[in-house]
C-alpha cells in the first residue's frame, strides 16, 4: 500500500472507489447507485470547470470568509516550553466551523443538479447548521437529521438550524447520535433521491461523499501553506499538524496540501475522541486498533464487535462521537504517513480550560482534544518545531456541557 | 442451477396459476425458538421464506424491520445461531427454499468463504445482500454460484437500462424488483399498474428468470401486483410480531394467519 505524489489523495483510488484496494468503496442499495453515479458525474464534470472553481473561490472568499487567520499562541507556548504553537483559526469561517466548506460546496452542486431539496446529517451541530445557512443562501429546502441525545447537547446549533428555516427530524433509533443520524439520513435518501440531494456531513459515507467533502475541506491547507510561507520566508523545517478526527474532514482539509511533504518534515496527527476516562467506550476506531468494517456505504476502521454490529460508542464531543472514520484516514494510517492518537473527555476539557486560560481563543470540545495533545507533546520539544492547531470549531455551541463540566463557561 | 429449489417453487406456483409468495422475517425474532416456530408455522402457506440477519445499522430498511431487527438482536441472536435454526428448519421442510438475507459487513465480519460454507451445510438456498450492488458483487456471486447458492441481484426503479442488462446478465435464478424508491416498509406510493410495467420491462429481457416484487406489499395491495412470479411481504409479517408481542397473544398464530391471508388473496 502506497500514496501517489501529485495527486490529490481523495482521487488515489480504483475504479472500485477504494483507497489502497480496501478502504472505502460504496455499498449502497441498487436504488442509490443511480444518483450516486449521476453526483459522481456531475461533480467531475463541475470540478474541471474554470466558471464552477471561480464560483466556489467567490463563496470560499466572500461568503465563508477567507483565508481565516493563522496565528501564534504566545501565551501558551511560553507556558508551556518547548515546541511553537500556533492555531489556524478556522472556526472564525461564517457559522463557526469548516463544516461551512463542504455544505457551500454541497448546495452549489444542489443548485447546478436542479435539485431543490437537500438533506444532511449532523453530530455536532455545526454539518447541520452550515447547510442549513447554505441552503437558505442559495434557495433550497433544508431538512437535517440529527439524534436526539445530540439534540440536546447542542442546543444553540438546532436553534440556529431552525432560524435558518431548516426542519430538524430527530432521531431516536439506537445510541441517538451522529451514527443513527447517518443511517436516517441515507434512509431518507434512498426514497426521495429524486429530487433530493444528500450531503454526507464528513469524509465518510460512498466514496464520492468522501470526495466531495475532502474537496471541500482543502481549502484550509491551501491557505495554510500561504500563510506558512508569508510568515516564516519558507516553509519551516518542523511542522507538525495537529487535528481532531471524527469522520475527519477538518484533518484532510488541513492536511492534504502537506500530505506529499516527507513526515519528518511535517507530521501528520490526528486526534480522536477517547471518551471518558473511566469508560470502556469511546470513538477512537483508528487508534485504538478497531477491525476493518462496512458502515455508511464504506469500507474503514470501525468500532464493532466480533459479529459486525456496529458498537456504542462515548464521547464528551458529539462531532467526534461516531464509530467509523474516513477511509482516506485508513489509507494515511496503514501508509504510516499520519499518526493517529486519541484524547479523552477529561484531557480534552483540560486543554480547553488552559487554552481559554491564557488565549483568546474559545475551541469547541472537538479542536479541544487536538489541543490536548499538543499540550501533551509541545514541552518536550524543540524550540524551532511549530506545532499547528487546526482550531475548527467555535465553543459556543458546547456552552451546556462546558457549565456542567467546569461550573462556568 | 436449473432444479434449484428455488426454481422448483416458482414452478410449482406457476402450474397452479399464482405467484409464488415470499415471505420476511428476522432471525432470532423474538428469540430463536420462537422465530423457528414462526417459520415452520408460516411454511405451510410461504412458497420461499426470507429470513433476515439482523444488523443493527441497518441504511436500507424502515421502522418494522429495524425494530424486529433491534429485538433479536437483545435477545442474543449470533450468525450461529441463525445457521442452527436454518439446519432446524430445513430437517423440517427440506423442500422449501430459505433465502438469507442481510447486510455486507456481517458476511465480512465472518468472513465470506467460511459464511459460504456455513450457508451449504445447513442448506441455505439463496442469499440477498443489500448493501453489496452489481458489480461489486460479481466475486462473491460466483463463489455462490459454486457453492449452489443463489445469489440474488437486485432492481430498482432508478435502475439504467444498460445496467439492467449487465445484471441480468450475471443473475441466477431469480430477480428481485424493488417496487418503488423506498427504504423497507414505506407505504406503495407507486401504482401497481406502473410497477408491473416496469417489471415486465425486466422479464422482457429473459423469460427465463423468476422475477418477485417487494417493498410496500401488504394485504391490500398484495392482489394487485398478482402478476408477477412472485411477491415478497415483509414489514407487515414483522409489524404483526410487534403487535402480538405487545398484546400479549400468540405470535405463531397471529402471524400464520397473515400469511394464510396473504395466500388466499393470489390463489
Ligand atoms: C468543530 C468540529 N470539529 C470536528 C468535527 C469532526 O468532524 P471531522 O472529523 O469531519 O472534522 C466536527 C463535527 O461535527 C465539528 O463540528
Amino acid at each position: 500500500m502506497k500514496l501517489k505524489k501529485n495527486i490529490p489523495l481523495i482521487d488515489q483510488h480504483d475504479k472500485f472507489g477504494f483507497w489502497g484496494g480496501k478502504f472505502g468503496g460504496s455499498f449502497i442499495p441498487e436504488t442509490l447507485k443511480k444518483p450516486v453515479e449521476d453526483l459522481t458525474k456531475e461533480f467531475h464534470k463541475l470540478r474541471k470547470k474554470r466558471n464552477f472553481i471561480k464560483k466556489r473561490d467567490f463563496y470560499f472568499k466572500n461568503y465563508v470568509g477567507s483565508p481565516t487567520s493563522f496565528i501564534k499562541l504566545e501565551n501558551l507556548s511560553s507556558h508551556l516550553g518547548g515546541a511553537q504553537i500556533w492555531a489556524k483559526v478556522v472556526s472564525e469561517a461564517n457559522g463557526g466551523a469548516h463544516k461551512i466548506y463542504n455544505a457551500t460546496v454541497h448546495a452549489l452542486i444542489c443548485k447546478a443538479m436542479g435539485k431543490k431539496y437537500i438533506v444532511g446529517d449532523t453530530g455536532a451541530g455545526y454539518a447541520g447548521k452550515m447547510l442549513s445557512m447554505a441552503a437558505k443562501k442559495f434557495g433550497l429546502k433544508c431538512k437535517i437529521f440529527m439524534g436526539a441525545k445530540d439534540i440536546k447537547r447542542q442546543k444553540p446549533n438546532c436553534d440556529a438550524m431552525r432560524r435558518n428555516g431548516a426542519e430538524i427530524v430527530p432521531v431516536y433509533s439506537g445510541s441517538q447520535t451522529l451514527v443513527d443520524a447517518v443511517s436516517e439520513c441515507m434512509r431518507y435518501w434512498v426514497s426521495n433521491c429524486d429530487n433530493t440531494h444528500m450531503c454526507v456531513g464528513s469524509t465518510v459515507g460512498p466514496n464520492i461523499f468522501v470526495k466531495i467533502c475532502g474537496w471541500s475541506t482543502a481549502q484550509i491547507s491551501r491557505e495554510l501553506k500561504i500563510q506558512l510561507k508569508k510568515e516564516f520566508k519558507k516553509i519551516p523545517k518542523k511542522i507538525k499538524l495537529i487535528n481532531c478526527v471524527g469522520g475527519g474532514s477538518s484533518a484532510y482539509g488541513f492536511w492534504s496540501e502537506f500530505i506529499d511533504y516527507d513526515k519528518k518534515h511535517i507530521e501528520l496527527i490526528g486526534v480522536e475522541a477517547g471518551g471518558p476516562k473511566k469508560s470502556k467506550l469511546h470513538a477512537a476506531p483508528l487508534s485504538r486498533n478497531a477491525k476493518i468494517g462496512i458502515l455508511h456505504g464504506a469500507a474503514s476502521y470501525v468500532c464493532q464487535n466480533n459479529e459486525g454490529q456496529i458498537q456504542d460508542t462515548e464521547s464528551i464531543s458529539a462531532g467526534l462521537d461516531y464509530p467509523g472514520v474516513s477511509p482516506i484516514h485508513c489509507f494515511l494510517k496503514d501508509t504510516k504517513r499520519a499518526r493517529y492518537t486519541y484524547a479523552t473527555d477529561e484531557a480534552a476539557l483540560n486543554a480547553y480550560k488552559m487554552v481559554t486560560k491564557f488565549e483568546k481563543l474559545n475551541p469547541s470540545l472537538e479542536p479541544s482534544h487536538a489541543f490536548a495533545e499538543a499540550i501533551k507533546i509541545a514541552p518536550k520539544l524543540s524550540k524551532d518545531t511549530i506545532l499547528i492547531v487546526n482550531s475548527c470549531g467555535d465553543a459556543k455551541k458546547d456552552r451546556d456541557i462546558l457549565k456542567d463540566r467546569l461550573g462556568k463557561y | 442451477m436449473n432444479n434449484s429449489l428455488i426454481n422448483q417453487s416458482f414452478k410449482k406456483a406457476k402450474k397452479e396459476n399464482r405467484p409464488a409468495l415470499l415471505t420476511y422475517t428476522v432471525a432470532g425474532d423474538n428469540t430463536k425458538k420462537k422465530s423457528l416456530e414462526i417459520l415452520k408455522s408460516i411454511s405451510k402457506y410461504a412458497d420461499i421464506c426470507e429470513l433476515g440477519f439482523p444488523h443493527n445499522t441497518p441504511i436500507a430498511d424502515g421502522g418494522q424491520i429495524q425494530t424486529s431487527a433491534y429485538r433479536a438482536i437483545k435477545n442474543g441472536v449470533k450468525i450461529n445461531d441463525i445457521f442452527s435454526i436454518v439446519s432446524k428448519f430445513k430437517k423440517f421442510r427440506k423442500d422449501k427454499p430459505i433465502i438469507l438475507m442481510g447486510y455486507y459487513n456481517m458476511i465480512y465480519q465472518y468472513n465470506e468463504n467460511k459464511f459460504i460454507k456455513k450457508c451449504k451445510k445447513s442448506k441455505v438456498d439463496g442469499l440477498i445482500v443489500v448493501d453489496l450492488p452489481h458489480p461489486e458483487n460479481k466475486i462473491f456471486a460466483s463463489k455462490c454460484k459454486k457453492n449452489k447458492i443463489n445469489f440474488i441481484q437486485l432492481i430498482s426503479p432508478t435502475t439504467s437500462k444498460l445496467r439492467l442488462k449487465k445484471i441480468i446478465k450475471d443473475s441466477h435464478d431469480m430477480i428481485y424488483y424493488i417496487s418503488m424508491l423506498s427504504t423497507t416498509g414505506g407505504k406503495l406510493k407507486v401504482s401497481p399498474k406502473r410497477i408491473i410495467q416496469e417489471y415486465q420491462k425486466i422479464k422482457k429481457q429473459n423469460k427465463s428468470k423468476n422475477v418477485v416484487i417487494g417493498f410496500g406489499i401488504t394485504e391490500k395491495t398484495i392482489k394487485l401486483l398478482k402478476k408477477a412470479d412472485g411477491l415478497v411481504v415483509g414489514s407487515a409479517i414483522c409489524k404483526e410480531i410487534t403487535k402480538s408481542i405487545k398484546k400479549r397473544q400468540n405470535t405463531v398464530i397471529n402471524v400464520t394467519n397473515v400469511v394464510r391471508k396473504l395466500k388466499n388473496k393470489i390463489k
